[in-house]
């Protein structure tokens, strides 16, 4: 068996992955990547393969069909269409070769930073070396360094494995046609961003939610906009519904729903959305012993596991599971392994929902600052009084601030509406500049956008609101 | 409603002005007759003012710390009915010197009526004055990702450093401060140096002994003569008048033995017993033996005067002693009671120490201190013998005082307290 020997062996091409192979080499660290690819992944892992990039490319392409078909129903400022009708299947080769440019590229820039990529499924001997099977046969890597970086994978539930009309959000990113009827186990911001996509595209959508609203880890406040809007969109949200199984002939959703008979939910696709599951399994960490948090592998401020020289990083090792925070804990993990003296300390990670409209959550909501024990300012800032949001017909919506009371630190920002995700670089950047209210009310934001927003919510925090 | 203007009254016979030592009112606040509005400190004394009516502040008339010359404006007060605006007015303009500061927010001269979504932010607390830790306990310190990388690669602990921007931020400057401060690189957190620097505004009586301290250094030409004095048969003496233990008489300490001792001395040495005003150059022999007594007290030291002791008793000395002191702790002395001392004694008690230089409470030209008392052996001609000693630490004004005086003086006194009966001889 041929043995490979690299100061860092990263096991997974996600974002945790390839960020931390990329940073190593920069620092001079000679790395071995091994990526599994297959169905689920790839040089990109979740996010570009079968998540964040591919979901929005649907997104996208569903808001303009369904934009297209508004304006041939009422022409609001007078563009007139026709019978617009989408492509479904040029809209998934669209949207898989927007998938194809980023995982290529990504494979570009590991070969350009000499990162030697190993595919194959990686399989863990002990902390330093792993076996893998590649397409040539195994091959052994012996590293001082092993970064797991192996995500996560969607969650089933028992009652509803996937397969036939069940399906993951895997799937849904890839269908041939778009479903008459689909059913959504799940008002988590995936199965919402989905369910909106095919509610748009003409499916009828019933969404399953055992809490009692959709996006039960956002606050109220946030969601009432969304909710409006899937109403709107005629998607049907069933709360306190819990869904048991398929029907006997294997056509329907059958669902228990508190106060309410049993039923079935006839639909021709049924999408689980109820999270996602740390991947610890199938690549030999139960013989690394690692200490665990729950499900997830445990780690310190600095992403070290229990095993000295073994780092986790990204989904893996918890909530939240986003691809950004996995990427800024590849790049502290590379750099310690080079020496530095780093530790993962963001103030803060930004978290944004692609429901219509958007949410964008940086920090603390309001309820949370106050129970941290601070006195708190809050203001909102609807977007009904900003200029840009109605020449963009989207004035559903605000932003809002949260900031100590006593020192006018800001400690949360969040927003809801159209295309506000962008305004999360400059909420994530505010939070970690430690501003307070008056530096974004000093701030010059330019007219007309929906940033400007953001400085009139801090204004009007401060008492001195100008446009409402 | 009106304006009325409280000015600053006058508070002690020939006191031209005074300092704010304390608000005990804000603007905005309302106050009641009778109800105190500040602290002002004269020479000597901290007077209160209390305010003459019900009303509300909207302006007060000077920083704490800042002097204000009597009659000048101290508080500004929006009261019911007529005001006394333009009577006041003059004054005003006297006390020019001293500009009042008024608060922005303080409407003048009648409040405009206000919107009624004003904000209820309060202005961010100033957070630069450097006091007290970093921050609280548990609180995470705000720094950029910037300052953040570098003080993990500095090997320093932000929690302990203090941040002095916004919401106490930590800026690079911060950490530069720190790492200037910080012996070595890679200290660690529980080692890391102290960088606090606190400023204290001396006012009040602090800025006056300051005052008084440095003015009479710079004009006396102090010398200290210090002499051993065996005080045996004098502790001897105050065991037994203690053991007495009248209760129509206070317990005696050394320091009614030495005021009476010198009563006498000074009869001898009338030049001690004086006040030299150096610019008219003239030397005020007092036939009064008027003695101050230096008193620490909560705010700083005080030199309360016992006045006439050539009239008192043993006794009297001792209450006398005893009164002014806790007048001048509890802040009660009056401005008649903490001035006219001719000559003063300066004791540090149970301290004592072996030797002090104590300072002229100028214009006087002598100030008396003396140690603390030990049992030494003390050879006499043919054996040690226990003694209770104690040594006499003097200064005197070297322009208006010769050192072979002041030794005569200081003699007088020793042989005085050695032999404590000639103290009472009447000559």
């Amino acid at each position: 068996m041929a043995e490979i020997a690299a100061k860092v062996l990263v096991v997974g091409g996600g974002p945790g992955g390839y960020v931390s192979a990329i940073r190593a080499d920069q620092l001079g660290l000679d790395v071995v990547l091994v990526e599994q690819g297959g169905l689920d992944g790839g040089l990109g892992g979740t996010c570009l393969n079968v998540g964040c990039i591919p979901s929005k490319a649907l997104i996208h392409a569903a808001d303009a069909y369904a934009r297209a078909a508004e304006q041939a129903k009422s022409a609001p400022f007078g563009l007139r269409v026709e019978h617009p009708t989408i492509d479904f299947a040029r809209t998934i080769e669209w949207k898989n070769g927007i998938v194809g440019r980023l995982t290529s590229g990504v494979g570009a820039l590991l070969k350009r930073h000499r990162v030697k990529i190993l595919q194959g499924r990686a399989v863990m001997v002990d902390g330093k070396t792993c076996r893998v099977e590649t397409d040539t046969g195994p091959q052994a890597v012996s590293a001082e360094h092993v970064v797991l970086a192996t995500g996560s994978v969607p969650a089933t539930l028992p009652a509803l494995p996937f397969g036939g009309r069940v399906i993951s959000s895997t799937e849904a990113l890839s269908l041939s046609a778009i479903p008459e009827r689909l059913a959504v186990v799940g008002a988590g911001y995936i199965g919402l961003e989905l369910g909106t996509a095919f509610a748009k595209l003409g499916a009828k959508v019933t969404v399953i939610e055992a809490a009692d609203r959709i996006l039960p880890s956002y606050d109220e406040e946030l969601v009432r906009p969304v909710a409006r809007h899937l109403r709107t969109l005629g998607v049907e949200v069933l709360t306190r519904a819990r869904a048991v199984g398929l029907s006997d002939a294997g056509d329907a959703l059958r669902i228990e729903q508190e106060g309410a008979a049993a039923r079935s939910i006839p639909a021709d696709k049924i999408l689980v959305a109820a999270g996602r599951r740390a991947r610890t399994t199938g690549f030999g960490l139960e013989r690394l012993d690692l200490n665990m948090n729950g499900p997830f592998v445990q780690i310190d401020e600095r992403c070290a596991t229990s095993m000295r020289n073994v780092w986790a990083v990204g989904d893996l090792t918890g909530e939240p599971m986003l691809a950004h925070r996995a990427m800024a804990q590849g790049v502290v993990v590379a750099e310690l392994i080079a020496g530095h003296r780093r530790v993962f300390d963001g103030t803060v990670i930004p978290a944004v929902c692609f429901t219509d409209p958007e949410i964008v959550t940086v920090g603390l909501s309001p309820d949370e600052a106050r129970k941290a024990g601070h006195g708190v300012h809050t203001a909102l800032f609807p977007f009904q009084a900003n200029g840009r949001a109605l020449t963009l017909g989207a004035e559903d919506g605000f932003v809002r601030v949260t900031a100590r009371a006593d020192n006018h630190l800001l400690l949360g920002i969040a927003a809801v509406g159209t295309g506000v995700s962008e305004l999360s670089t400059a909420f994530g950047l505010a939070l970690e500049m430690g501003a307070r209210l008056e530096d974004i009310g000093g701030t010059i934001h330019a007219h007309p956008t929906l940033g400007e927003a953001f400085h009139e919510a801090s204004l009007r925090a401060l008492g001195e609101a100008l446009h409402i | 409603m009106g304006t009325r203007i409280i000015k600053l009254p006058d508070v002690g016979e020939g006191v031209a002005e005074a300092e704010i030592v304390e608000w005990h009112v804000e603007v905005g606040q309302s106050v009641l007759e009778d109800q105190l509005l500040a602290a002002v400190m004269t020479d000597k004394a901290t007077v209160e003012i209390p305010s003459p009516v019900a009303g509300t502040v909207v302006a007060l008339g000077a920083e704490v710390g800042s002097v204000l010359a009597v009659g000048a404006e101290l508080v500004r007060l929006e009261v019911a009915g007529e005001g006394n605006e333009e009577v006041a007015a003059a004054p005003r303009e006297a006390a020019a010197a001293q500009a009042p500061v008024e608060k922005p927010a303080a409407p003048m001269p009648t409040p405009a009526p206000q919107p009624a979504a004003v904000p209820s932010a309060p202005p961010p607390p100033v957070t630069r004055a450097p006091i007290g830790p970093p921050r609280a306990p548990g609180e995470k310190p705000i720094a950029s990702p910037a300052v953040r990388r570098r003080a993990r690669e500095a090997g320093v602990d932000l929690r302990q450093v203090r941040g002095t921007g916004p919401a106490g931020r930590i800026g690079h400057d911060d950490l530069d401060a720190f790492l200037r401060g910080a012996p070595r690189a890679g200290i660690s957190a529980a080692r890391a140096a102290n960088t606090e620097v606190e400023t204290v505004k001396i006012i009040g009586l602090r800025r006056r002994i300051a005052q008084k301290m440095a003015e009479s250094k710079r004009r006396v030409a102090h010398f200290s003569y210090v002499e051993e004095v065996d005080v045996t048969a004098l502790e001897e003496l105050r065991a037994t008048l203690n053991a007495e233990n009248r209760q129509d008489r206070p317990r005696l300490t050394l320091m009614p033995f030495l005021m009476k001792a010198l009563v006498k001395a000074v009869a001898d040495f009338p030049e001690m017993n004086a006040l030299y005003d150096d610019e008219a150059e003239t030397l005020e022999r007092h036939g009064g033996v008027h003695i101050g007594i230096a008193t620490q007290t909560p705010a700083g030291l005080m030199v309360p005067v016992v006045r006439h002791c050539e009239t008192l008793s043993l006794w009297d000395c001792a209450a006398e002693v005893q009164r002014l002191a806790e007048a001048a702790r509890e802040g009660r002395a009056t401005r008649a009671e903490l001035s006219g001392s001719t000559i003063t004694i300066t004791s540090l008690g149970a301290l004592g120490g072996i030797v002090t230089t104590p300072v002229i409470n100028r214009p006087e030209v002598a100030i008396i201190g003396p140690n603390k008392q030990v049992v030494r052996p003390v050879w006499q001609g043919e054996q040690f013998v226990p003694r209770t000693m104690m040594n006499l630490s003097s200064s005197f004004d070297h322009r208006v005082i010769d050192g072979y005086v002041a030794a005569r003086f200081v003699q007088r006194i020793k042989g005085l307290l050695e032999a404590p009966a000639t103290i009472f001889i009447e000559a």
